[in-house]
């Protein structure tokens, strides 16, 4: 068992999220660096559906009630067992007692830690995801306790894979041409294309927007399908790129649409962060 | 059935879509779900997850499309070869109501504005068998199709925090149910007991695209008694099959 002494800024479980239930008007959630959420898993030998902690810039206070491996992935949020700082990306083993907390923020914006087994929340609709009313909680609150497995029913097969954090320093957010892309003309393009964006204060797990303006003359289409990493342009010139949490459907024309790995990316961009699009042909 | 032209366009790297004319209409609903049902009833190579909107179907796959055009070819051949021998009842529910004003927070503003009386909003409100389009915007929250043009409201301009689970609202030329609390910029008519969402079923959502919705309007005492019933599972919401 784990007891969460502080909860963070936001800090949440997640896994690969619900893929069944779109049609319900379910969220497809999971975690928002999927990537690194996956590397924390496989490098642990875990399966690759095991739920992980989501933490974000500002990590928690967890309290091990039992001996276990841990690893942490994504963002460096400076992890601490005890008083020692430890590494990303390299596997822990942890004692009764062990304390794991975060310092300041060094380098991207959601860090993942992942414990062997995985972490033993509650089950719905195939996914242990947090999302306000589908799950009961939708963030990890002081004096939570999760469920975890004890080391007896640990397996020992540990993974020579390597993760690389150096893509936390890219800028470079690759896309498709979205549905509705046909519908901008070149002064649009040049600017979608040509110019820096930045991450604008509203960005969470339901979508970024972007501060920069695109002059916006496009009409709305009937309320059809949208998906994480979908770009949409409101009617105020507003790019609104939707991450895990976004709904399933939408009204504003879909400009782009970003590849798996630059939704990883942009999910380690904060306030201020800049990016560029690049278009990629399908 | 009508023929409508249809576009195939890659969305993403898993997903394919497939549009229909630019039109909201129970015609084009009927040929979106008939070729859904088509799609649900083929073997994919790795498994598919299939959803639609109004005059749209994703097709999105569990790994990385090979070749997206062969694949639109497949897609497209099983419109014209697949099967839908599975014949889906389309259900009629019908879903109690109270307008009381207690619940109907913009009744009277509606009233107001669109020069009805509230009995007429209500009896206007009633008098229709909704169309459900599909689900989206929140889980368990029924896209519909159908309300009076004397009812319809602009969508307020700032949106309330927060709109109780099950408030009955119009925005535009649109009503609905909340299915959960939200935030929401719609007027509020009324409230039902009814859940719309409840993870702890098998199935969450009892409506289903192609199903139809009448409101019925019931008294406070009526609405708390339904409410208690439901809490106790003692309630089942009445329904009859539609007849095409």
């Amino acid at each position: 068992m784990i007891k969460v002494l502080h909860p963070g800024f936001y800090t949440t479980i997640q896994d690969l999220g619900r893929k069944d239930f779109q049609h319900l008007g379910v969220p497809m959630s999971g975690a928002m660096d999927m990537h690194a959420a996956k590397m924390a898993n496989a490098i642990l030998g875990n399966d690759t559906d095991c739920a992980v902690l989501e933490i974000t810039m500002v990590g928690p206070k967890l309290e091990f009630n039992c001996e276990t491996n841990i690893i942490v992935t994504g963002a460096n949020l400076a992890p601490k067992i005890n008083t020692t700082i430890v590494k990303n990306n390299t596997l822990i083993n942890v004692n009764k007692g062990d304390i794991l907390s975060f310092g300041t923020p060094i380098n991207g914006f959601r860090a993942y830690l992942a414990v062997t087994g995985g972490f033993q929340s509650e089950i719905i609709l195939n996914s242990r995801s947090m999302y306000q009313s589908i799950t009961k909680a939708s963030k990890l609150n002081k004096g939570d306790e999760i469920k975890i497995h004890t080391k007896s029913h640990i397996s020992k097969k540990y993974s020579a894979i390597k993760m690389d954090s150096n893509y936390l320093n890219d800028n470079v957010i690759s896309v498709f041409k979205g549905p509705e892309f046909h519908l901008m003309n070149n002064e649009q393009l040049n600017k979608l294309f040509n110019q820096e964006f930045t991450v604008s204060k509203e960005n969470n797990r339901m979508a970024y927007q972007l501060q920069e303006l695109v002059t916006n003359n496009l009409k709305g289409i009937i309320t059809s399908l949208v998906l994480p990493g979908t770009v949409q342009l409101t009617p105020f010139g507003k790019l609104m790129v939707l991450m895990r949490d976004c709904q399933t459907t939408g009204g504003y024309p879909r400009v782009l649409q970003l590849l798996e790995a630059s939704i990883n990316l942009l999910s380690q961009k904060r306030v201020g962060d800049k990016i560029k699009f690049k278009l990629k042909a399908l | 059935m009508k023929k409508f032209k249809l576009q195939y366009k890659p969305f993403g790297e898993h997903s394919i879509l497939i549009e229909w004319p630019q039109i909201i209409s129970e015609n084009v609903l009927k040929s979106v779900l008939l070729y859904k049902q088509k799609l649900e009833n083929f073997e994919f190579k790795q498994k598919v997850y299939i959803k639609h909107a109004y005059n749209s179907i994703l097709v999105s796959y569990s790994s990385t499309i090979n070749n997206i055009y062969d694949e639109i070819l497949t897609l497209k051949s099983i419109l014209y070869e697949g099967f839908d021998s599975e014949h889906n009842d389309s259900i009629l529910w019908k879903v109690p109501v109270c307008y009381d004003l207690e619940f109907g927070l913009d009744l009277e503003e509606i009233s107001l504005k669109n020069n009805l009386e509230i009995s007429k909003i209500i009896e206007l409100h009633t008098n229709e068998n909704y169309l459900v389009y599909f689900i989206g915007f929140l889980p368990g929250f029924l896209y519909l199709g159908g309300l009076d043009k004397k009812i319809h409201f602009p969508r307020k301009s700032t949106p309330r925090m927060q709109i109780e689970k099950g408030a009955v609202a119009i925005g535009g030329s649109q009503t609905g149910i909340y299915p959960n609390e939200s935030p929401g910029g719609w007027n509020i008519i009324g409230s039902t007991p009814i859940e719309f969402f409840n993870v702890q079923k098998e199935n969450p959502c009892f409506a289903k695209a192609g199903d139809k919705i009448q409101f019925i309007s019931v008294s406070k005492v009526d609405y708390d008694q339904i409410a208690s019933s439901i809490a106790t599972h003692d309630y089942i919401i009445e329904s009859e099959v539609i007849d095409d």
